[in-house]
């Protein structure tokens, strides 16, 4: 379906703006860079609040086509009356096809794995023809790094002080898309822009509701240098924390499966959210229950896809 | 034009059908649900045209109904109560995009404790939202509301979205003998909407509802939202009248029935107006120069009508069916608001009641009380102290159904 084989592939022109308020080496924005030259300018993109609700500040958009702000919950239901209104507009003619747009849902891992989650399942069983952008930081970043549903097991938060860090489990919020059987889900990752590129480019191609998760490794937040935001997404893909994968047709495949992953603690030890993990002195049992966790995930995934190319 | 006997909930039906909206987000909540059902079995059936979806809560609905009008078409919704104060932050918010629809609020008592019934605690919650606000006192009213709601709405002079409100049970489920207007004639009143530079267009960029930094844009913004609602005073009135001369029904900003000669006054609005109407008459009967005052505008609120109406008179009582807790009345604390404003001219004594919580009736004797009560204040020229509507007949009842609840309660314990 996709052409796009190699980094040659990928659009030369860039068509979001520079100067947004977004912190040096946002890895979410990194995201949307790559997103929004595949969709290009005929977008409106719908936004929930979050980092990105500051990317529009009066006078000023990095966006060549349209935007709309509505509230922490309800982005998917903005995209459903712009989307039904568009629709209406073009059965009675009252619109030219030319003045169609690509309906965005631009959230973080706060409003997509929490607040704005009713709304989502709402769209997707109302088979709304959207495409979600779910930019995942793993907490509430724009108001400080509060811990939030996507936050992983022992990272330190805001919230999240204690010398274990965060207690709870990252919820998985590609399972629960999938559930509802959308047209696409997939997770992404902006340091592997051509598998990025391949999954817009098969959203793109497709009808209904359309999901990717974004992982947007956040200097500010998980504390670590702007200059590594790549290569934290690169560790997080090959230590196997970050799978990358999609659904379609009721069926889930991952479209990278590290052949030999490096441990998760290299990953962890970049990261001043984990530091704790490691001084002032190693927590073993937490790493090893990290460890674990992951080394399940892959082995489901060893037994359910093992035959597959 | 038919004339038939139609529901509260149909005639807000029936004033949607009749303004050819384009979409309905909807959500089921008692007592509004007869609207959305009306709705949605004529678009079934290919009555009328138009698209509604059932979205997954008030949050939901508001938010798609506002993008919807900000996308450019005729977008209508009816909620209640529960509904509508879930649904509060989004109408904070597509007040800000200026998205102008209309919205049905069917008022219901709001919990706790939870109820069914009437008052106005619902839609006097959303009154510092942006949302123009129409009170309805009839059937015939509600749907010729929702046909003067949308010309508001879509005013260029105004652009901004309207509630229409009716009482549950009292308006929404008794039928009354309602004039349904022909389509041609409410073509001709109500044109196609023209979203001019608001709508979201592939080769027309828009950006919506963005942020702005620093109080200077923010207070810009929400002091173009008040002139805005302030200019609807006029041309409500405009509108109005322009529908009294094609449909001979007057619907004034506020409703005066017996007013001008009176000496006393009873203000209140919404549906249990009708019964103060009737207390007035039957007062007239005896003597008594007494009238009532109806505002069915509460935003923008008309002010200067108000004063107009109160100016010379010795009493006036005001009833709301509503209750701030720690303030009291919220039309009352509006009205003297008002009125202080005014030239300085003789303004009357005024007495607050309130009544009417929870669909709590109010009979003909408490109203013929209050007239009592503002009589003798007028005459020492002392404003009495607010009252709070309840009988002793009543409290007797309260008591037994506490009774019965502390009985009901023992049953399960362990006696010695």
């Amino acid at each position: 379906m996709s052409g796009i084989k190699n980094m040659r592939d990928l659009p030369a022109s860039h068509l979001l703006a520079g100067g947004t308020p977004m912190c040096a080496g946002c890895g979410g924005l990194e995201a949307l860079h790559q997103v929004y030259d595949l969709l290009g300018e005929k977008t409106v993109f719908v936004n929930a609040a979050g980092c990105m609700t500051l990317l529009a500040v009066y006078p000023f958009t990095p966006f060549r086509g349209s935007w709309l702000y509505t509230a922490m919950a309800s982005a998917p239901a903005g995209a459903q009356g712009v989307r039904d209104a568009l629709d209406i507009l073009r059965s009675k003619g009252r619109i030219e096809p030319a003045d169609d747009l690509q309906v965005v849902v631009l959230t973080g891992d706060g409003s997509a794995y929490g607040m704005g989650l009713a709304a989502t399942s709402g769209a997707m069983d109302r088979r709304l023809d959207f495409l979600y952008l779910c930019y995942d930081n793993e907490g509430y970043g724009n108001t400080g790094q509060q811990y939030s549903s996507a936050t992983p097991h022992g990272a330190r938060t805001a919230t999240s002080q204690g010398s274990r860090g965060y207690p709870g489990y990252k919820k998985d919020l590609f399972a629960i898309w999938a559930a509802h059987r959308p047209a696409y889900v997939a997770t992404v990752s902006a340091a592997h822009p051509v598998d990025l590129a391949t999954k817009i480019e098969t959203a793109r191609g497709l009808q209904g509701p359309r999901l990717i998760i974004a992982l947007s490794p956040c200097p500010t937040g998980w504390d670590f240098d702007p200059a590594e935001t790549v290569a934290i997404g690169k560790l997080a893909v090959e230590c196997g924390v970050w799978p990358l994968k999609e659904y379609r047709d009721g069926r889930v495949r991952h479209s990278r499966i590290p052949k030999a992953r490096r441990p998760v603690a290299e990953y962890l030890a970049r990261q001043g959210r984990f530091h704790h993990l490691f001084k002032p002195r190693r927590q073993e049992g937490l790493l090893t229950e990290i460890q674990a966790r992951v080394d399940a995930y892959w082995a489901g995934v060893a037994k359910n896809e093992g035959q597959e190319g | 034009m038919t004339r038939t006997l139609l529901t509260g909930n149909g005639a807000a039906a029936w004033g949607a059908r009749l303004a050819r909206i384009d979409y309905v987000p909807a959500f089921p909540i008692t007592p509004q649900t007869e609207i959305i059902e009306t709705l949605a079995g004529w678009i079934d059936t290919g009555a009328m045209t138009g698209r509604l979806v059932t979205m997954d809560s008030e949050h939901s609905m508001v938010t798609a109904a506002g993008a919807a009008a900000t996308t450019g078409v005729r977008v209508f919704s009816a909620t209640s109560s529960q509904g509508l104060l879930y649904g509060m932050e989004m109408l904070y918010a597509i007040a800000g995009w200026r998205a102008p629809l209309v919205l049905i609020n069917v008022s219901r008592g709001l919990a706790s404790p939870i109820t069914l019934e009437p008052d106005h605690n619902d839609v006097l919650a959303a009154r510092d939202c942006g949302f123009l606000q129409i009170h309805c006192a009839t059937c015939q009213e509600v749907l010729d509301s929702v046909l003067i709601a949308y010309r508001l709405a879509e005013d260029r002079r105004v652009r901004l979205p309207v509630l229409v409100n009716l009482d549950g049970f009292y308006l929404s489920f008794t039928r009354e003998p309602v004039v349904v207007p022909d389509q041609e004639a409410v073509d001709r009143f109500l044109p196609p909407h023209d979203p001019e530079n608001i709508a979201f267009r592939a080769e027309t960029p828009m950006s919506q509802g963005v942020a702005v930094l620093g109080g200077s844009a923010y207070s810009y913004f929400r002091y173009q939202m008040h002139l805005a609602a302030a200019k609807a005073l006029t041309v409500y009135d405009e509108i109005a009248h322009e529908f009294a001369d094609r449909f001979g029904r007057c619907h004034e900003a506020v409703e005066c029935h017996h007013a001008d000669d009176a000496e006393y006054l009873l203000v209140m609005m919404g549906s249990f107006a009708t019964k103060a109407k009737e207390a007035v008459d039957r007062l007239r009967d005896q003597g008594l120069a007494i009238g009532l005052v109806r505002p069915r505008l509460i935003r923008p609120f008309p002010a200067d009508h108000l004063r107009e109406a109160l100016a010379g008179k010795k009493g006036v009582a005001v009833i709301d069916q509503n209750l701030s807790p720690g303030q009291g009345g919220i039309l009352h604390t509006e009205l003297a608001a008002a009125l202080s404003q005014g030239r300085p001219r003789p303004m009357p004594v005024l007495a607050s009641f309130i009544g009417g919580l929870g669909g709590r009736n109010i009979g003909a004797e408490e109203f013929y009380e209050m007239a009592r009560v503002i009589v003798e204040a007028a005459a020492t020229g002392r404003p009495p102290a607010p009252r709070l509507l309840f009988s002793d007949e009543e409290l007797r009842e309260v008591r037994k159904l506490q009774a019965v609840a502390r009985a009901a309660g023992r049953t399960g314990e362990e006696r010695p």
